[in-house]
């Protein structure tokens, strides 16, 4: 078999059991669980084994690169592959049995195939179109999955999301029709091609615009947040983990890093309002998290804040910054569904969760406390954890710039420093309201959570651990290859458009 | 120039009932008139005065006049998109109806935001 073959695979394979999901569900609730876990392992087989193959081009009908749709997978590809897929595989085992408190559990595993869909389709599509077919796919069910307990908050955090995202989306699509009035092409590495030869016009210029704003929206960045600290707690756990994880990394900052690096091109400008952007959603999401006493709406203005490092060191673009932003990609997608698999474990077991009326469970259920422990470290960057060495790389990066920036690459590392600071503030709180102090009286009889959502929550926390202390060679065989992606512009329009 | 103007305009008119209207109904038709807004540019920059429809035959062999067939593929595309997103707005404004018995956006304020 040609290795070509597998990319549509990506998007075929989580299609295909939507729709079986749904027909073959209502015969047995556990055949959703068995084909949910299916798919979801065999893709992450395939991104994995991906992991170690050259740029791969797979063309749509065989039409030559300009005309067809094709599918691209490069290192930047595999990477956001393999965080797709295999968060989505322990999302999937957790659920099964978190799930069975909700009714009509093929629906949901429906709707959760539907979105990694979207998402696979996002991350590798090389059609500028496509991509916004995909990342409404993904957009509309993760709406829908929002709404899935369907109780007033539910509804109302989906509704607010879902006119947001619209509008996100409508800003994409007028971005891409001017894009193509004045290009022709809507081929990413045609585009590419075109804006190096021309150079941007303003037409160009006004779409970069629109897509700023769209994408920032997805992604969550400061000023366009708003939706984010209502939407991700109203999901049930897993798709939380999902929506946290990966949903904005896929749609939001993925998209931002494609389009910016190889197809439009990163000059001082967008590097400014990126940088600007990921300062602010930084420091005002951790400043907001700190006052939360919801645990899942303190984890949800963490990830506003985690994004902005991912975005500060995109914008800032040294090598070794956009290698610590990768990096922090990663880790963040595995300590923050980690941290929302575990808030959803709480309550699950407890039936809230308020920090106020929690407390002792370290001793009462001692997997979720140490997983929770484990993320809780990484987050706050303590040294062998995984988030102290992204957010070091992108330190040491911001630092790397004072022969552009001047003082101001000092002052951005200071903030990056004190976010960090912050952060470990709203996480020590945490420690001290659910994991110790004193146990109520309510919470005398709670147990530990069953089997398989241990099993998801101690995967990720080996994985936390793991990817802290085998740091150098994660960099050398995930992080480094993408990042020299996003860095070469031509490599990416010859891979494309050279058959 | 012309087209984007007037589809800039129609656009902001979108965005302006999506952020200052207060009744959810409302709101769902700001959505529409964006993605209207978007539509409208993308067919309009395919538009070209006398053209005719993009087929060749040996009668028409002048590629210049043709009308130019993608953004109609497109269009018809986002048109489908637009219609999932309606019902599945509606049909969140219809559960919120039930909840609280309104459809105005300052009652329905129980996240903090």
């Amino acid at each position: 078999m040609n290795t070509n073959t597998v990319l549509p695979l990506f998007i075929a394979i989580p299609l295909g059991t939507a729709f079986l999901i749904v027909l073959l569900g209502r015969f047995r609730e556990q055949l959703a669980d068995l084909f949910g876990l299916t798919a979801t392992a065999l893709l992450t087989v395939f991104s994995l084994y991906r992991l170690g193959l050259l740029p791969q081009v797979y063309y749509m009908g065989n039409w030559p690169p300009p005309f067809g749709i094709n599918l691209v997978s490069d290192p930047l590809s595999t990477l956001l592959l393999i965080i797709i897929n295999g968060v989505s595989l322990l999302v999937c085992i957790y659920s099964v049995t978190y799930m069975t408190g909700y009714t009509d559990k093929p629906k949901y595993y429906s709707l959760l195939m539907l979105m990694i869909a979207g998402m696979n389709g996002v991350v590798l599509t090389g059609d500028m179109f496509n991509m916004y077919v995909f990342l409404e796919i993904g957009a509309i069910s993760s709406y829908a999955l929002v709404a899935f307990g369907t109780e007033d908050e539910e509804l109302e955090a989906s509704f607010k999301y879902l006119v947001l995202g619209s509008v996100a989306s409508s800003f994409i699509l007028f971005g891409i029709a001017l894009m193509y009035s004045t290009t022709g092409t809507l081929n990413l590495a045609d585009i590419s091609r075109t804006t190096s030869e021309r150079g941007l016009n303003s037409v160009m210029v006004f779409a970069t615009g629109l897509f700023i704003g769209g994408f920032g929206l997805k992604a969550a960045m400061v000023p366009f947040h708003a939706w984010l600290p209502d939407a991700h707690p109203s999901a049930p756990a897993p798709i939380s983990a999902m929506l946290s994880g990966v949903l904005i990394k896929a749609l939001g900052v993925y998209a931002l890093v494609r389009l910016f690096y190889n197809v439009i091109g990163m000059n001082s400008m967008y590097s400014g309002i990126l940088m600007v952007l990921g300062l602010l959603s930084m420091v005002v999401g951790v400043i907001l998290a700190v006052g939360q006493w919801d645990f899942k709406r303190l984890l949800a203005y963490h990830s506003i804040s985690q994004m902005g490092y991912v975005v500060l060191g995109v914008g800032i673009g040294s090598p070794l910054a956009i290698a610590g932003a990768l990096f922090h990609l990663l880790n963040h997608s595995m300590f923050k569904s980690l941290l929302f698999l575990c808030s959803g474990a709480v309550e699950y077991s407890t039936g809230t969760r308020q920090l106020k009326k929690l407390g002792g469970l370290w001793y009462k259920m001692p997997v979720t406390g140490s997983t929770c422990s484990v993320a809780s470290l990484s987050i706050s960057g303590v040294p062998p954890f995984n988030g102290f060495f992204s957010k070091l790389l992108i330190i040491l990066g911001a630092v790397q710039a004072a022969d552009r920036f001047g003082l101001w690459a000092y002052v951005i590392a200071a903030i990056t420093v004190l976010v960090s600071f912050l952060t470990l503030v709203s996480f020590v709180k945490v420690q001290r309201y659910v994991l110790f102090g004193g146990l109520s009286e309510k919470l005398q009889k709670i147990r530990e959570v069953p089997a398989a959502m241990c099993l998801a929550l101690v995967v990720f926390a080996i994985l936390c651990v793991g990817l802290g202390v085998f740091c150098p060679f994660v960099l050398n065989w995930l992080i480094y290859p993408a990042r020299d992606v996003v860095l070469d512009k031509a490599g990416y329009i010859s891979l494309v458009l050279v058959r | 120039m012309g087209l984007y103007i007037l589809c800039s305009i129609i656009f902001l008119l979108g965005v302006y009932a999506v952020t200052a209207k207060k009744n959810l109904v409302k709101i769902v038709i700001g959505l529409s008139i964006l993605e209207y807004a978007a539509n409208l540019l993308l067919i309009l920059i395919g538009y070209r005065t006398n053209g005719e429809a993009p087929i060749i035959t040996p009668a028409s062999q002048e590629t210049a006049r043709f009308v130019d067939p993608i953004p109609q593929a497109l269009i018809v595309t986002s048109i489908v998109i637009g219609l999932g997103v309606t019902a599945m707005v509606i049909a969140l404004c219809i559960r919120l109806y039930e909840k609280y018995g309104t459809f105005d956006v300052l009652v329905i304020k129980r996240l903090r935001g």
